[in-house]
């Protein structure tokens, strides 16, 4: 469901052109759980980036579903993140001033869904998270695992294909992170693609495949049971 | 995205950041109210000035000698030079038109006027006892020139107040012999008009039969001839007939002006129009400068909230959503400044009218409705610039901005 062929993605700093991907050839199928892990400068949160069609490599292709990416405008761009692709973000980025039923109800406002469908689904992701009961409550009432499980919620309420992490427990505690961790693993086994972005080895071996990078090349990519 | 949505985005962002909204509110507020309180002023004025106008009659023809109408020849036509004068004969030839109430010859000059030793030189006006009637002079004590016509001068005099108390203190001055120039004539009334007509304080002057004013002046001529027409929508055709019997009279030339009092009250009326509507744009430049603030602050907070918008891009937000989220917000600032402001502006008027009774505030609707409209294409214009900002801002850079 994933394809990048011979994908770079170059930076110029300065003088100096850095290589944050250099010619990446990658092939993630569908509900697979992948974790990429590397050192930071490796180049997994700019792979994690273009797969998100957030950021657009300097040459080679990038096929989601079947479609080439390369060639897509803003808007077409944004209507993939809208419909097909989830985030979960380490520090969260809920709206401050938000409820949770609202920051989850995000997305489907964007995409101009009738109040009546949003209700039905927040509800649902409410519950698929646990959080019903603190529909009404603003992030900054919430507990940090609290706030991670909102941003899971609007990450799946458009129903993606793929949800992509990054460092979702970089900003938790243990606890909290262990819940959040079992979480996005639950929703892999229903049949989200999972890729989770981590410089924690321990949550990178939970997943089935591990993609090594180090100066923007993949360096080792094993399946692990 | 429905507007319904967008319009509660919008709303959410004023309500988290009261003290920025209510800042910004007072200073588009302040802009309208504005708006609003100098016209009122400006429309006070024209109301007050035009209605001083109005209470001289509008049905009013002034008929004065010569032609002064800038086409033609101007000052080289040597016809125009010398007109001939407009006599007491020229008024009466005019009662023959059956749409004139009544007729006032009037002549001016100044006199000196005398009585018991005492003189003070006084305005004089000839003319006949129509003209009190025309002014709706009310008196203070005897009659206003009794017994007198256009023909028919009897030795009698109405004196203003400041007359009466100056040369008689407080005795009662009907009925006494005073000196005016060389005649001697009988007080007949006191006037108690303490306004203004053509030009002159009414408590300062002397009225005299004008017959008498001609004789006293030695003048073949009028001044003015006074038209008091019965129906305001026979103006015109009375106009024409004056015009035809005095040129008849006049070897065929038409050598006098007939204006309305009307044209008067009409020029003066436009130009308190154009007062007002400068007075409102000057106000509005304050509504431009509240719609710069509204771009500061909107520019800070596209800089402020650069992780909220990269998130938005990242849940699938276009470009075009984005612009639009910042343009609703600016013109829900500006627009719900404005209403404020109208509220206040028409309030304050309201106070205004209690304290100064005098004086009629009257906020034209038009200032309304240009200052709302101003508010918000100012809110419109100035939230344009940070609402692209903020649309073209690059997501990645967005997300990992300040937080």
């Amino acid at each position: 469901m994933i394809r990048l062929e011979k994908l770079s993605r170059e930076f110029q700093v300065g003088n100096q052109v850095v290589h944050a991907l250099d010619e990446v050839d990658l092939q993630i199928n569908e509900n697979e759980y992948v974790s990429i892990m590397g050192v930071s400068g490796s180049g997994k949160s700019t792979l994690l980036n273009i797969l998100g069609l957030l950021d657009t490599p300097t040459s080679g292709d990038y096929i989601l579903s079947g479609i080439n990416t390369s060639k897509m405008d803003d808007d077409e761009m944004a209507g993939i993140r809208s419909t097909k692709i989830g985030f979960v973000f380490q520090s969260f980025h809920l709206i401050p001033r938000l409820t949770a039923f609202e920051n989850i109800e995000m997305p489907m406002i964007l995409s101009g869904i009738n109040p009546k469908e949003r209700m039905k689904k927040v509800n649902v992701a409410l519950e698929r998270v646990g959080l019903t009961d603190r529909s009404d409550h603003r992030p900054e009432q919430l507990s940090g695992g609290q706030r991670q499980r909102v941003a899971i919620a609007r990450s799946i309420v458009m129903e993606p294909d793929v949800l992509l992490a990054d460092e979702p427990t970089g900003n938790l505690d243990t606890t909290s992170g262990k819940e959040v961790v079992k979480l996005i693993e639950e929703l892999n086994l229903a049949g989200l693609t999972l890729i989770v972005v981590t410089h924690d080895r321990e949550m990178g071996e939970r997943s089935n495949r591990l993609i090594e990078l180090r100066d923007g090349k993949i360096i080792n990519d094993q399946s692990q049971k | 995205m429905r507007i319904k949505d967008i319009l509660f985005l919008a709303y959410t962002t004023l309500i988290r950041y009261p003290l920025r909204t209510i800042m910004l509110l007072i200073a588009t507020s302040i802009g309208v109210m504005a708006v609003i309180l100098l016209t009122a002023v400006g429309e006070g004025a024209r109301d007050y000035i035009t209605g001083e106008f109005r209470s001289l009659g509008t049905n009013l023809l002034i008929v004065s000698p010569g032609r002064n109408e800038t086409s033609g020849g101007g000052v080289l036509d040597l016809g125009g030079l010398s007109p001939r004068p407009l006599t007491i004969e020229d008024a009466q030839s005019l009662t023959q038109i059956d749409d004139i109430r009544r007729i006032a010859p009037v002549v001016m000059g100044e006199a000196s006027a005398q009585y018991d030793g005492l003189e003070r030189a006084a305005p004089i006006i000839g003319t006949t006892p129509e003209f009190s009637g025309i002014r709706q002079w009310e008196m203070e004590s005897g009659s206003f020139l009794p017994g007198v016509t256009m023909r028919y001068s009897p030795p009698v005099c109405a004196i203003g107040k400041e007359v009466k108390s100056e040369l008689f203190g407080d005795e009662v001055a009907v009925g006494e012999w005073m000196r005016i120039g060389d005649r001697r004539c009988r007080v007949s009334g006191v006037i108690a008009e303490e306004g203004r007509t053509v030009g002159l304080d009414v408590q300062k002057i002397v009225v005299i039969p004008v017959a008498l004013g001609t004789a006293l002046f030695n003048r073949d001529s009028l001044y003015r001839i006074i038209v008091d027409v019965r129906d305001t929508s026979r103006m015109d055709q009375t106009k024409q007939s004056i015009l035809s019997i005095i040129k008849r009279r006049h070897q065929n030339k038409e050598d006098i002006t007939v204006i309305k009092q009307d044209t008067v009250l009409q020029s003066f009326d436009n130009i308190f129009n154009v007062l007002t509507m400068a007075l409102g744009s000057i106000a509005s430049v304050s509504l431009f400068v509240a719609g710069i603030l509204i771009m500061n602050v909107m520019l800070v907070a596209v800089s402020q909230r650069q992780a909220e918008i990269g998130l938005l891009k990242a849940i699938g937000a276009k470009n075009k959503q984005i612009n639009n989220l910042f343009v609703v917000e600016a013109i829900m600032l500006s627009g719900s400044g404005a209403i404020l402001g109208l509220i206040l502006g028409h309030t304050i008027t309201q106070i205004l009218k209690i304290a100064f009774p005098t004086f009629n505030f009257l906020p034209p609707m038009w200032a309304s409705y240009v200052s709302l409209l101003v508010a918000l294409i100012s809110g419109i214009i100035f939230g344009l610039l940070p609402a692209r900002r903020a649309a073209r801002l690059d997501p990645v850079e967005a997300l990992s901005g300040n937080k």
